[in-house]
């Protein structure tokens, strides 16, 4: 099978940091904090090398979009198994209004100039959970569009003859669909653990190639037509009032105009 | 009767003598001050007299009964915490560390009352350094916290008890895990502390920020604290020593047909050089145990488990030359997996291992034992022990262990309110322990002397060493306030 593998992988705030809003409520605390890529990309990349193991892919190519600290991202993803990575430059301001339609812009270019077969992305990004790029891409490109949700078990990816093949359990037993290819697969939680990127694998993966692109080459404008007006913290938790009886329960309610 | 003599010894010189009472609840003025002085340091959230909040603070994972502290106080840094134990130190106040409460062996119960430092919120990973293999971390991070933090560079912590254990309160209890045969336990991965002395002192017990991987420079400091369990200060900083996550894992399955063969093949796959990371054992009962659990088949007999950690190249070769052993030795349905999902499912037998004890016997709680000898004694140890849970009618007890270091631990499930079983499982655990204690072993090998084996410790260093402990423990804490009762 001589199957490319496009997978997208993107550059969050790490999972287990406490997320603070700035002072000035435009966004949310980035400077010296603890950075990673983000976890349903880590499933979308260890999907794609499974395959390459399998043999059923020859290549698989890990794009990220962002400034010079993507390349981290891409270098963990090599170090998974990725074969080679490709940064696309973005920075400054159109990176922090970078979302998913010019993401899915910037795949759907990419996929053509590198002719992939499948495109593996995770299923939503955990700061922004917009769960779009997938759609969008596959939107884009006129291609089917697969997100194997799953029970208990993994669902198995698989390629047969031009057709990826997707087997998932459901609540009545298993379900298999064949999707042509070319097609765009989002990756959800479960559908496998992805693998520690072992420190010998780290070290060769700096021998992998990332290549430089930015959008401008791949004929994509990065504006944005959203525009942050502010962020704030959710409301903090009141503490609770104990009362004595009932009947202040209810003068409690009516004072709250609750009833 | 030892608390009270030991408390006797330390308490001489203050005004109230009796060991047994809670020395400061007597004064209820003095609480008062005392509580405000705490708050003035940690703030209002940072100190709690709730009942509840000081009940899950005076329990761990042991079946030792509740011993709540008097307050909770949740210090934010070390300067807190150097300043509330001043103040304890002032009003003569027990102070007891408290990581995760996953302890298991009494180790947080406050006997004499007292404050539980309770350290949760220290919870930041500081200072990695990746091509030194080293990080240091504040006592709220926990072993498995840590290793999701490293995963992008390609290192990690390997101790890995069963819990997902406070570092810091893994260096005062010198827990071990499975990976103990080839990576070592807390005692050979400490590089220095940060611990908060009885009077407040800030101590480094290597020097501030220094983290060679060797040296030779005065006394141990860092291995004195390393296993004190919270007796001689509260750690409040641990740098620990990293390693690189290695290429390539493989776990096999063996069974044999007695236990010897089991321990025999064991020792000769370490003769033999393999690099072997993992060697666990489970015994028939166990098997059985985590076959009803998990719908597994395999075959009821001693079991070992392995996972061999190297690069890719060597691994075949590796696999190989343990499967000649252990058919040398009579083991049969030798299998072995790399990738991962096939690897968690050989091992989910022995990481499900406590549940499918206490699944043998739903609604009782389970206690597992400790004791570690010389591998070679293990088979005579294993059977001896077997005889006697037979012998005492103590239900159908499963045994694994960690072969690789002559480590077992016996999961003895029991109703906590029946007092006939518990006195029979306390009787059971004290032959066990001075039989290893026969076999040139130890009573507890990773998980402590905590409350339950004090009267073991003396039996198994001796009065001298004793006396250089407790002439330690004067010296450190010449009050008695660090944990009292426990250990010594």
């Amino acid at each position: 099978m001589s199957a490319r593998v496009l997978v997208g992988v993107k550059r969050v705030i790490d999972y287990a940091v406490k997320i603070r809003v700035k002072p000035d409520r435009t966004g949310v605390v980035t400077d010296g904090v603890k950075h990673s890529m983000n976890p349903f990309c880590e499933i979308a990349v260890e999907e794609a090398v499974k395959l390459k193991e399998k043999k059923l892919v020859k290549e698989v190519v890990a794009v990220s979009c962002g400034p010079q600290q993507v390349q981290e991202t891409i270098r963990t993803a090599l170090a998974m198994g990725a074969d080679r990575g490709i940064h696309v430059e973005v920075s400054g301001k159109d990176y922090e209004t970078l979302g998913p339609l010019q993401v899915s812009k910037i795949l759907a270019a990419l996929a053509k100039k590198e002719q992939a077969d499948l495109i593996i992305l995770g299923k939503q990004a955990i700061d922004d959970d917009c769960n779009q790029t997938g759609q969008m891409t596959a939107a884009l490109l006129d291609w089917p569009q697969r997100s194997p949700e799953d029970g208990t078990f993994a669902s198995e990816v698989n390629i047969e003859a031009d057709k990826l093949k997707v087997v998932r359990e459901i609540d009545g037993g298993l379900e298999t669909i064949k999707i042509n290819l070319p097609a765009v697969v989002t990756a959800d939680l479960r559908l496998n653990t992805p693998r520690y990127a072992t420190l010998p694998n780290i070290m060769k993966a700096k021998k992998k190639k990332i290549a430089n692109v930015k959008p401008a080459d791949l004929g994509v404008d990065v504006s944005s037509r959203l525009e942050v007006l502010k962020v704030d913290e959710p409301p903090q938790r009141q503490a609770g009032v104990k009362v004595e009886t009932v009947h202040d329960l209810v003068g409690k309610l009516k004072e709250a105009g609750r009833i | 009767m030892i608390l009270f003599r030991q408390a006797l010894r330390f308490t001489s010189r203050l005004p109230f003598i009796c060991g047994r009472c809670r020395t400061y609840s007597a004064q209820v003025g003095s609480v008062e001050r005392v509580i405000s002085a705490f708050r003035s340091v940690s703030g209002d959230e940072g100190v709690s007299v709730g009942s509840a909040v000081r009940e899950q603070h005076g329990r761990d994972e042991s079946v030792h009964i509740c011993r709540p502290p008097d307050v909770v106080v949740f210090p934010r840094s070390v300067e807190e915490v150097s300043a509330l134990a001043k103040i304890c130190h002032h009003h003569q106040l027990p102070m007891i560390p408290f990581g995760t409460g996953t302890g298991l062996e009494g180790g947080v119960g406050a006997l004499k009352g007292g404050v539980c430092f309770s350290l949760r919120k220290m919870e930041q990973v500081l200072d990695l350094h990746q091509e030194d293999f080293d990080v240091t971390v504040e006592p709220g991070v926990t072993r498995k916290g840590l290793n999701s933090y490293l995963r992008d560079t390609g290192l990690w912590f390997p101790v890995d008890p069963g819990a997902d254990a406070s570092l810091c309160g893994m260096a005062a209890t010198s827990a071990s895990g499975t990976n103990a045969v080839r990576y070592g336990t807390m005692r050979e991965n400490v590089l220095n502390l940060e611990v908060v002395l009885a009077d407040g002192t800030v101590l480094h017990t290597a020097g501030k920020g220094r983290r060679p991987r060797k040296t030779s420079a005065g006394y141990n400091l860092t291995n004195l604290f390393v296993g004190s369990e919270g007796t001689l200060g509260i750690i409040t900083k641990a740098t620990l020593r990293l390693y690189g996550i290695p290429e390539s894992m493989v776990s096999a399955v063996c069974s044999f047909p007695s236990v010897q063969s089991a321990v025999d093949s064991t020792v000769q796959i370490l003769q033999a050089g393999v690099s072997i990371a993992r060697i666990e054992f489970l015994d028939d009962v166990m098997i059985n145990a985590c076959n009803r659990f998990n719908n597994l088949s395999y075959a009821v007999t001693p079991t070992l488990f392995l996972e061999f950690h190297g690069s890719s190249k060597s691994m075949q070769e590796q696999v190989s030359i343990t499967e000649e052993i252990t058919r040398d030795n009579g083991g049969s349905d030798f299998a072995w997996a790399e990738d991962e999902e096939t690897r968690g499912r050989l091992w989910k037998a022995r990481h499900d291992a406590w549940y499918a004890a206490l699944a043998l016997r739903p609604g009782c709680k389970a206690y597992s034992t400790d004791v570690c000898v010389p591998i070679s004694r293990l088979p005579q140890i294993i059977v001896e022990t077997k005889e006697d849970l037979i012998r005492n009618n103590i239900t159908g007890s499963p045994i694994a262990g960690h072969v690789g270091d002559g480590n077992f631990h016996c999961l003895i499930v029991l109703d906590p309110n029946d007092p006939d079983e518990v006195q029979r499982v306390h009787s059971f655990t004290e032959r066990l322990a001075r039989r290893a204690l026969a076999m040139d072993g130890t009573c507890t090998g990773e998980h402590g002397i905590g409350l339950g084996k004090r009267a073991l410790l003396r039996e198994e260093v001796g009065p001298s060493a004793i006396e250089v402990m407790l002439g330690l423990k004067a010296s450190l804490d010449p009050k008695n306030l660090m944990n009292p009762g426990k250990v010594l």
